[in-house]
């Protein structure tokens, strides 16, 4: 009941910020559109539609980590949080209040990719069910990273780390845009250590009913979301602590 | 009888005593003004009787529950309207009232007549399906207090609840905290001499973390010989009472 009345005003928030709405669901759409576009008019296969979609889907949730952290950060610029650690909330009830909230509208923004991509193109089969239920997996990353940046950050840091550089990072080292081995080196090194890339190629592998290459992609994204989320609920409870 | 019995409360963040073995009691359905300069320790001791902040010595006990060893229980007897506004923007002013009905387990009939009890209390008829956000200063700080007192608190903590309030917004205030004297505990923080010495019981003045004089604002006055509250305060604070 006390975790059910948090989460509700959690999803209330969320949906009622036009700009969540509006950049969360809107922009990857455009750009799913757009890259599509540039792809009808080039002689090689650069954006395909296949292979495009599911990386949308990733690059889309980095702003799910934008708008969580966004969300908490407020809260406790607010005051909110304050008064609402004076009540009989425990932690649980926070950690889950908010990120539950915010799992079904990644789905809900992956679902709409795929609606987009399809009138683009794309083959609906099973494998988008796949691809749905393990992009849970990513989600949980990228809210679990909102989870810890709104712990620890104001506002306006929030702004400036989820908005620029956690977007960013998602664009450049998740082979979205580019083949890594185009670049290769110590950046498609580096890129390989991070979870941006694994979770393209693990969700490539899903949709293409590639289920062979799903390993090791998927110890990758598990392991930084099981990370981040620990990482988050222990900052979250210092934050609570203090 | 005693609403709060604090004894030796002492918060130091490392070399700098916010709050240095403060002995005070504080009656049941009393009104008492904690008062002082900047930095005197009165947020610091609200935050530690409402458990949002660890002493680093010395105990408290409301009502009879620790805040040091029993916090859950120091939470279902009180209520606190934070210094800065503490509701949730997006949310209007009835879902604000439901909201802490919620995070207090209430029943949704008891929900319900709470909510209903509130927005007629405090004269929110016309602006219940608005959002908090868009209130005014005065409204939010209405609201604020509303939120604080839905869960039918014991012991209600004001931290300078008219802060920044205009005259007539501040007046309709004090008239909302005379109505509850004498039926629940409150603790207010103030900046406003005139609030102080209009509203309160008792006065407690603060500086360094120090508790200097106690008394109701009359024998505050008697003692600096003077009439008015203000100057009272002033000698008190500059240390000229011998």
């Amino acid at each position: 009941m006390k975790f059910a009345a948090f989460s509700g005003r959690v999803t209330k928030e969320i949906l009622r910020d036009p700009v969540t709405l509006s950049f969360g669901l809107g922009f990857p759409l455009v750009l799913l559109f757009l890259l599509s576009a540039i792809q009808a008019n080039i002689p090689i296969s650069l954006f395909e539609i296949k292979s495009l979609t599911p990386g949308i889907t990733v690059f889309g949730l980095s702003f799910v980590t934008l708008f969580s952290a966004m969300l908490i950060a407020k809260d406790r610029e607010s005051a909110l949080t304050e008064r609402l650690f004076t009540t009989p909330l425990t932690a649980a009830d926070f950690i889950f209040g908010y990120a539950v909230p915010i799992l079904p509208l990644s789905l809900a923004q992956c679902i709409i990719c795929y609606i987009a991509a399809a009138a683009l193109g794309l083959k609906l089969t099973v494998t988008v069910i796949w691809a749905f239920v393990f992009i849970i997996s990513v989600a949980v990353f990228f809210i679990s990273l909102g989870l810890l940046f709104g712990s620890m950050l104001t506002v306006k840091q929030v702004g400036g780390i989820c908005g620029a550089l956690v977007t960013n990072l998602t664009a450049w080292l998740s082979g979205v845009w580019f083949d890594l081995n185009l670049v290769g080196g110590a950046f498609k090194k580096i890129a390989y250590l991070l979870p941006f890339v694994h979770a393209v190629e693990l969700e490539r592998a899903v949709l293409n009913g590639d289920y062979g290459n799903i390993m090791p992609h998927i110890w990758w994204v598990a392991g930084y979301a099981a990370a981040t989320l620990i990482a988050a609920v222990f900052m979250f409870l210092r934050r609570m602590k203090k | 009888m005693e609403a709060v019995n604090i004894k030796n409360l002492t918060k130091k963040y490392k070399d700098v005593t916010a709050v240095d073995k403060l002995n005070l009691c504080i009656h049941k359905g009393e009104l008492f003004s904690l008062l002082g300069v900047n930095g005197a320790g009165k947020t610091t001791t609200v935050k530690m009787l409402t458990c949002l902040v660890k002493p680093t010595d010395g105990n408290a006990e409301l009502l009879g529950h620790s805040i040091v060893t029993d916090c859950a229980g120091v939470k279902s007897i009180i209520g606190i309207s934070p210094q800065e506004t503490a509701v949730a923007p997006n949310l209007n002013v009835r879902e604000n009232l439901i909201l802490m009905c919620g995070v207090h387990g209430f029943s949704r009939e008891k929900s319900r007549f709470k909510t209903d009890e509130l927005i007629n209390l405090f004269g929110f008829k016309e602006i219940s399906g608005k959002k908090a956000g868009k209130l005014s200063g005065g409204w939010q700080r209405r609201l604020s207090i509303a939120m604080a007192l839905i869960s039918e608190p014991e012991i209600l903590f004001l931290d300078e609840p008219t802060l920044g309030l205009d005259v007539i917004a501040r007046s309709e205030l004090w008239d909302i905290i005379r109505s509850l004297k004498g039926k629940i505990t409150i603790i207010l923080t103030t900046h406003y001499m005139e609030e102080a010495e209009s509203l309160s019981d008792r006065v407690g003045i603060m500086k360094d973390g120090v508790l200097l004089e106690l008394g109701t604002p009359d024998e505050l006055k008697k003692l600096a010989g003077t009439d008015k509250f203000e100057d009272a305060f002033i000698s008190i604070v500059r240390g000229n009472i011998k």
